[in-house]
Parts: structure tokens; C-alpha cells; sequence
């Protein structure tokens, strides 16, 4: 019979109107300025750059070595190294970056800049209301804008953040450990017989 | 009047005033077209007697940009061709790369990227359903109820790769991170309440006489036509051809699945529109079985560089079956870090190239309906 169908289809959406009332995994609005629904470990929006210690300065990791300048697709990084070179956290001297944009109206989260970088020190951040009056200069993150402390990065991917972290420290004891071996080789190098002065000189152990 | 006379189309409209015909350009700020698409259309009354559709309003460059960026670079831009299913686009490109530089993918990499290209295709189809119906003056409902399903599968998107739609998921090699044990609970749990969806959908919608009315015999495609245009997916087998590249090609791991492929029979916006949903059954079917059978393991090729990655010097053309048809990457790489070719074949492009073929001798209504049931994303179609 014509309209059995129209029929039914009226009795699905009756049955969803007053389920949408009653059924506890449908009433699933977020009053969202005063609520919010967490985001998940995962959630990336934009890069921000992290600093170790508690001087968003001369903490950050980053020792401008463009990588991520050069693979970010929409080429929205803008880095200019510096002439000189500052101790960084760790008290070694290395270069840092004089400048560090990024402008996050041409960024398109890709994460590229993230997982190119080999010095752990740009990492995505979640933060979304960035809504700004003016829209070109003030969508441009300079360097101190960036600059966020590493127990932020906790704070926002506490797991992600436990491996980063896990893994710069074993690194640092491998350099550690190569180091002692280095120095251990040039005493050894100074005593021994000319003739066994190992092949690449050590790297100098103070500046 | 009985249901055989009301299910044809309305008598053509004999034109009585020996008037000129009249263009109307419908598009691109229209909210049917899907995007910024245009139609120049003849109109001798209702009847369309010709069609001239106009592309490019969002050209965004993407072969040359992609000729110009690193191999890498190009994977966030995949997502941006078909914006609905960036998980299908970023696996289409990695597969041609991994052909051209001869990648070997972890099992259970391959495994994630069959879960993900079919739970794109579930989303994509119901969204493409829930949109044809609103097309069709179904304003709302069907399309609220499939975008609450396409709404789940997108958090489990969400909370893997880090964003609803511009997944940027695949690497070369693998895929970015792995799906942990709680993700699958999840996944699972969607993909069984899944039919449920499905089972109501169909009897919200799909009995409906005012649907058969606009959609049987609307838009019929000729099996010949069909493939002479080129056209693939679910536009080609609702004409009866039986062409799946995930059967032809046997890519990833689909012949460790069993599945069906839905075969239409007349080629009309009905059958493509039915075509669609039989394909949500099947794909609920591979998913199960992928879920089941997913080994635990790496994600990722240890061996695959991710800066300065060069492959060897020599051209591949890789292709899937994405939601909307045969998705390929042609590349020529000449050694250096950027494909000296990168060309996209977008199956939305292709398979609205008969759009005149299949609106002649209708009514300006059914237009809308013929496109909607194309499957279009301007994204894609313009690049
Ligand atoms: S953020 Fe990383 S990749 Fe970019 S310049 Fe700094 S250290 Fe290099
Ligand atoms: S997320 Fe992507 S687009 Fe944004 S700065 Fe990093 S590499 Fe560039």
C-alpha cells in the first residue's frame, strides 16, 4: 500500500525524538564555553616550542637547526640563527634561534615539524581558542609566545611526554657515558706509546 | 492510480510556447551542489536539454604544489583533496610511494589501514546518503542521523591520529602512531552498533515511496557509458559491473577478507543510492574480521627515513578503492628529494564527467538529485 513507507519511516523518527529525551548516551550536548568535553591525548592544533629548566630564553631546546623550517609544507616557520652561540640548559654552548616565527594562520597542523625534528624541541600544542582581532600580526607566534615549559607538555600529553622524556634521558646518559670513555681515552692516549694515539682525536671535554 | 504508474517519471513537458530556451546557472553558492560547483543549464521549460558544469572554484594547485614539496610534504596535503576521507587519500598516496621506492608495511600497519580506509568508507556513505536525501527535500533528519554516526567513527579519528578530518594518519612504511588496546574496545563497540544504524536507516528511508518515486529510473546509466567514461566505485557497479579494485587489485590485505561486492542492475540514482548502503553492510563485515585477525606488532618500517627521504629513480602509479571510486597517485621521481610528476586520479572528477549524459530529458529537481547521488567533493574535483 502507498505510504507504509512514509509510515514507517515517521514511526523511526518518532522513536528518536523521545529516545533523544530519555536515553543516556544520546544526551550528549556540552554546554561548551562553561563545559568541555577533554580532548584526547592525541588532539594536536599547533607547534610550540619547549624549554627545559625554568628560563623560557635560554631553556629552549630548539638550537635552530632549520629542519623544520625546511620540510614544513605551507613553509609557515621563519627562523634566523644566531651569530653566536649561549650554554643552553645543559651548560653547552650551541646556537639558538634569534627569531622563531610561526605563523599559524598559514599552519596547517600537520605535525611534519614535530616528528622532523631531531632535538625533541617542538611539540603540538592544544590549545584552540585563538581568535584574534587583527589578523596578521597577531596570528604571527614569536618566539616568547612559543616558548612553553616542559611540564606543560605533561600536563597536555602526559604520555607522549613520559617517552620524550625517558628517551632524551637515556640519550643523555649514552653522551655521558661516551664522554667518560672519551676522557678515559685520552688519558690512556697521553701515557701509552705514541704510536697507539687513537685515530679521531677525542672531542675536548670543557670549553 | 495504481504504484507501477505513480513510480514513473512525470510526462516530459511538451514545450507549447515556441519560446527560446532559458540558461540558468545554477551554482556555485548553491546549497546543493555539494561545494562550489557550477552548471550552466538549458532549460526548454522544466527539461534540461543541455548541461555544461564549470570547474575550478577551488583550485588550490595541488599536483604542482606536490610537485614542489618533499615526498613527505604532499601527506597533509592529501587530506585536503577529498576532505571526508583523508584516512583513504593518505593511504592512496602511500601505497604509490611505497611502490615507487619499494617499502615493505608492517603487518599489522596493514591491518590499522583496512580498519581506517573502511570505517571512512562507512562514514563517507552515510553522510552521502543522509546529503542525497536532503538533496531530495529530506531536509534534516536522515542527514542528522548519519552525521551522529559519522560523528562517532570521527572521534575514534580524533583520538588516534589527533584531528577529525585532516588525519594525516599514514606514513610512508606504516602508520604514525599505534592503536592501543582501549581504541579497539571502542572501534569495536561502533562497528557492532553499527547495523543497528544501518537496519533503522533503511527503514526510515529507503521504502519510502517519495524516495523510489525521485530516484528509480532518474539518471539511468548505461553500463557502457559507464565504462567508456572511466568511471569506478559504487557509480560503476550500480550499472552491473563487476569491478572492485579491492578484488582486482588485491591490495593491503583484502583478500584475507571475505566480502561481496554489490552489483546494481539499472544504473539509476536508486541503485546508486542502494548501492551504498549494501556496501555499509559489507565494509561492517570487514571490519569485524579485520579486528579479529589484527596480530600485535610494530607500525612502522624501522628502515624508512623520514628526513630527506629519496626514492630511487622510476615512476608508480598506486591505486585503491576509495569510497568514491579508483583513487590513484602517478609519480616520476628523478633520485631527488620532490616528485618530478605527481599526478592525482580523483574519482569524483572522473565520474562527473557524464553529469550531462545522465540530466539530459530530466527536470531541474531531479538534477540535484543525480548529483547528489554522483558522490561528489569539490575538494577532490577541482584540487
Ligand atoms: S625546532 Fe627542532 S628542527 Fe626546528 S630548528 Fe629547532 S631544533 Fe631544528
Ligand atoms: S604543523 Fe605542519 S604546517 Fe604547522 S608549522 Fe609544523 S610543519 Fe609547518
Amino acid at each position: 500500500m502507498i505510504g507504509t513507507g512514509i509510515l514507517k519511516g515517521m514511526a523511526v523518527t518518532a522513536r528518536n525524538f523521545v529516545g533523544s529525551y530519555f536515553e543516556k548516551d544520546r544526551l550528549i550536548t556540552v554546554q561548551y564555553p562553561e563545559e568541555r568535553s577533554p580532548l584526547p591525548e592525541n588532539y594536536r592544533n599547533f607547534p610550540f616550542l619547549i624549554y627545559d629548566t625554568d628560563d623560557p630564553e635560554a631553556g629552549l631546546r630548539c638550537v635552530a637547526c632549520k629542519i623544520c623550517e625546511k620540510e614544513c609544507p605551507p613553509q609557515c616557520i621563519y627562523i634566523i640563527k644566531s651569530e653566536d652561540k649561549k650554554p643552553d640548559y645543559m651548560g653547552k654552548p650551541q646556537f639558538y634561534a634569534a627569531v622563531f616565527d610561526i605563523d599559524i594562520s598559514v599552519c596547517m597542523s600537520c605535525q611534519i615539524c614535530v616528528e622532523v625534528c631531531p632535538f625533541e624541541a617542538i611539540k603540538m600544542d592544544k590549545v584552540f581558542e585563538l581568535s584574534k582581532r587583527e589578523r596578521f600580526d597577531a596570528l604571527l607566534q614569536r618566539k616568547n609566545e612559543l616558548a612553553k615549559s616542559n611540564e606543560y607538555y605533561h600536563s597536555i600529553h602526559p604520555i607522549e611526554a613520559a617517552e620524550v622524556d625517558a628517551k632524551l634521558a637515556e640519550a643523555a646518559a649514552a653522551a655521558a657515558k661516551k664522554k667518560a670513555a672519551a676522557a678515559a681515552a685520552t688519558a690512556a692516549g697521553s701515557t701509552s706509546a705514541p704510536g697507539t694515539v687513537p685515530v679521531a682525536p677525542a672531542p675536548p671535554t670543557t670549553p | 492510480m495504481n504504484t507501477t504508474e505513480m513510480l514513473q517519471p512525470p510526462p516530459a513537458m511538451t514545450s507549447r510556447l515556441d519560446g527560446e530556451l532559458m540558461e540558468v546557472s545554477m551554482g556555485p553558492q548553491h546549497p546543493s551542489t555539494h561545494g562550489v560547483f557550477r552548471m550552466n543549464v538549458a532549460l526548454d521549460g522544466e527539461m534540461v536539454v543541455k548541461l555544461k558544469p564549470v570547474f575550478g572554484y577551488l583550485h588550490r594547485n595541488h599536483e604542482k604544489i606536490g610537485e614542489n614539496t618533499s615526498y613527505l610534504g604532499s601527506m597533509p596535503y592529501t587530506d585536503r583533496l577529498d576532505y571526508f576521507c583523508s584516512m583513504t587519500n593518505n593511504w592512496a598516496y602511500a601505497l604509490s610511494v611505497e611502490k615507487l621506492a619499494g617499502i615493505e608495511v608492517p603487518e599489522r600497519a596493514e591491518y590499522l589501514r583496512v580498519i581506517l580506509a573502511e570505517l571512512t568508507r562507512l562514514q563517507n556513505h552515510a553522510s552521502l546518503l543522509g546529503f542525497l536525501l536532503s538533496d531530495m527535500g529530506a531536509w534534516g533528519t536522515p542527514l542528522m542521523y548519519a552525521f551522529r554516526e559519522r560523528e562517532k567513527i570521527l572521534d575514534l579519528f580524533e583520538s588516534l591520529s589527533g584531528s577529525r578530518m585532516m588525519c594525516d594518519y599514514m606514513r610512508f612504511g606504516g602508520c604514525r602512531v599505534d592503536a592501543g588496546p582501549d581504541w579497539m574496545e571502542r572501534a569495536k563497540k561502533i562497528v557492532d552498533l553499527f547495523p543497528k544504524f544501518l537496519d533503522e536507516f533503511e527503514k526510515l528511508i529507503l521504502s519510502n515511496e517519495i524516495v523510489i518515486m525521485r530516484t528509480q529510473e532518474v539518471g539511468k546509466l548505461s553500463a557502457e557509458l559507464a565504462i567508456n567514461a572511466g568511471m569506478t566505485g559504487p557509480m560503476l557497479r550500480a550499472c552491473g559491473v563487476n569491478y572492485d579494485i579491492r578484488k582486482v587489485d588485491g591490495y593491503g590485505f583484502y583478500p584475507r577478507f571475505k566480502f561481496r561486492v554489490p552489483l546494481g542492475e539499472h544504473g539509476d540514482c536508486y541503485d546508486r543510492l542502494m548501492m551504498r548502503a549494501l556496501e555499509m553492510h559489507e565494509s561492517v563485515g570487514i571490519l569485524k574480521q579485520a579486528m579479529e585477525q589484527i596480530p600485535a606488532g610494530p607500525v612502522m618500517n624501522p628502515k624508512v627515513k623520514i628526513r630527506a627521504f629519496r626514492p630511487p629513480v622510476g615512476e608508480a602509479y598506486g591505486r585503491i578503492e576509495g569510497p568514491k571510486g579508483e583513487l590513484g597517485f602517478y609519480l616520476i621521481s628523478d633520485g631527488g628529494t620532490n616528485p618530478y610528476r605527481y599526478r592525482v586520479r580523483p574519482p569524483s572528477f572522473i565520474n562527473l564527467t557524464v553529469l550531462e549524459d545522465l540530466c539530459l530529458g530530466h527536470t531541474v529537481a531531479d538534477v540535484m538529485v543525480i548529483l547528489g547521488s554522483v558522490d561528489i567533493v569539490l575538494g577532490e574535483v577541482d584540487r
